[in-house]
């Protein structure tokens, strides 16, 4: 059985600045796997690369299909759900609207509306706040609704960039808290990008650390946890 | 007195139809920052159809019904064949084509209509319960059209999945990707509903102004000032401010300027809007921090 998601030989360029020198990863179904790195690794363009946001070579394959070439709408078609840097919502639309936009490729209405109700259940704040602009919503809570959004689709993996980025220690660990329960109920795999190593090596079951551009390396987290240059520089103790 | 409130009323009247044609620019405005120039060029073409199939014994709501959804179609396909070529070029490159479009639908309405004067069917009978004291019966069932077109589209981006999209489309582009909206296409629903707003436009003023290929010139001229003066993001700014240069432009003629200087109301109206208040009355004011 092929894996979910197989990269290879993954190169992206903005202009003439090529970003990715041919990374190759792998993520099983059911699976998180973490991408670690400093500024500048390409961890971002990576996601983006994943998702056809971005001038791509070399290969990803989803579920054995080919992504590279596509449109960036007919990747999201298959399944593929991003939670971009900066968080893709709608400011000006309500809650509910964005909400309604993260499943518009989806033609099952009443199951629609099931998990908008689904949506308010997990995070009640947004329910509190569904008749209101996204972009007057709190750093915390633009990032539950990002999260939703991408949910609605209820994708088969889901790409994560940076969901802890300015956001308050304690809502960190609960948004950290619900994307585990997301991914041992719902079956969610999910690709994530994160600055925080410890959060990110705690929440994977797999991790690849990125340096300029090429995989630098890979295993387990709790392998990853245990290698002292992690440890050194990524997680400072 | 009278004088002066008929006046009012007359300006309210033309107002419509200049309120009409800014929702069309608006339409395209708001999905691509850019002002259509060949949208008069495409109501007249537009208009000539329903001529044409008046002329053929149709019925006037019939033939009104399908120029309605030719111009559509019509609006969709130059987007989907032609615009989409420029989706990514330059400001001034889109300026060309559409004075290119400008050109080709004012060409074609001449060697296909030729070019004599036309009269055009009012499909609001003279004497009936539209008339009143202000109004001709005309001027009213144009109001009425023009109000429920708006309704249309209120409906239409506040209520539909579809309307969502293309409000999400224009807001955020890559976003709207992200969640699997196909832009371009929303681009292309954009330039079908500006091509039919138009249309019915051309339809309601072509009785009063009479049919000939240059019939829109002007009046795209009094929608241009409209829609800058509303704010041109904004769709009922749109249709206030071609209410606000109806009345205007028709007080200044009976009274100031004379009918002779009209259209230098519109264009005092442009210069004067981006200068002094580039937002319009009612339009969003974009501030970047640099």
């Amino acid at each position: 059985m092929p894996s979910l998601l197989a990269v290879d030989g993954l190169t992206a360029a903005y202009g003439a600045t090529q970003v990715l020198h041919g990374i190759a990863f792998a993520l099983e179904a059911g699976q998180i796997t973490a991408v670690l790195g400093a500024n500048g690794a390409g961890k971002t363009t990576t996601l983006r690369a994943v998702c056809q946001m971005v001038r791509t070579g070399g290969s990803v394959r989803f579920e054995g299909r080919e992504l590279v070439g596509s449109a960036t709408e007919n990747v999201v078609r298959l399944g593929v759900a991003h939670v971009p840097d900066g968080r893709g919502t709608f400011g000006a639309l309500s809650v509910e609207e964005n909400l309604r936009l993260g499943a518009y490729v989806r033609r099952d209405r009443p199951r629609v509306a099931e998990d908008i109700e689904r949506m308010y259940t997990r995070f009640p704040r947004l329910k509190e706040r569904r008749h209101q602009q996204a972009g007057t919503l709190s750093g915390g809570e633009q990032q539950m609704l990002a999260i939703s959004r991408a949910l609605m689709l209820r994708p088969k993996l889901l790409l994560l960039d940076e969901p802890s980025f300015g956001l308050a220690p304690k809502i960190v660990a609960e948004i950290f808290h619900i994307l585990a329960t997301i991914n041992s109920e719902d079956g969610v795999s999910m690709l994530l990008v994160e600055q925080n190593a410890h959060l990110a090596l705690g929440l994977a079951q797999q991790a690849y650390l990125l340096e300029t551009g090429r995989v630098a390396l890979a295993g387990t987290s709790a392998a990853l946890l245990a290698d002292e240059s992690v440890r050194r520089v990524y997680l400072g103790y | 007195m009278e004088g002066f409130v008929h006046q009012v009323f007359a300006g309210l009247a033309n107002g419509c139809i200049y309120g009409s044609v800014a929702l069309a620019l608006v339409m395209i405005y708001q999905a691509t920052h850019h002002l259509n120039f060949a949208q008069g060029e495409m109501a007249t073409f537009s208009t000539f159809i329903a001529w044409a199939l008046v002329q053929q014994g149709w019925p006037y709501w019939g033939a009104f019904a399908a120029t309605v959804a030719v111009s559509f179609a019509a609006g969709l396909l130059i987007q989907r064949l032609l615009l989409r070529q420029f989706e990514r070029a330059p400001v001034l490159t889109n300026v060309n084509v559409f004075i290119g479009l400008l050109l080709i639908f004012n060409a074609l309405s001449g060697w296909l209509f030729d070019h004599t004067v036309k009269s055009f069917p009012s499909p609001f009978a003279q004497e009936s319960v539209l008339k009143t004291r202000w109004f001709t019966a005309h001027e009213m069932g144009s109001f009425l059209v023009m109000l429920a077109v708006l309704l249309a589209l209120y409906v239409f981006f506040r209520f539909t999945s579809l309307g969502l999209a293309m409000r999400a489309a224009a807001l955020n582009p890559e976003s709207a990707r992200l969640v699997g909206i196909r832009v371009s296409w929303m681009l292309a629903v954009g330039w079908g509903l500006a091509a039919a707003i138009g249309a019915v436009a051309g339809m309601m003023v072509a009785p009063v102004v009479f049919l000939d290929p240059n019939m829109m010139a002007g009046i795209l001229l009094y929608g241009f000032a409209a829609a800058l003066l509303g704010g041109v993001d904004n769709p009922f700014g749109a249709v206030a401010g071609g209410l606000i240069v109806g009345v205007l432009e028709n007080l200044l003629g009976a009274y100031v300027i004379g009918t002779e200087l009209k259209l230098t109301v519109a264009l005092v109206l442009i210069v004067g809007t981006l200068t002094l208040m580039p937002a319009g009355l009612f339009g969003k004011r974009v501030v970047t921090r640099v």
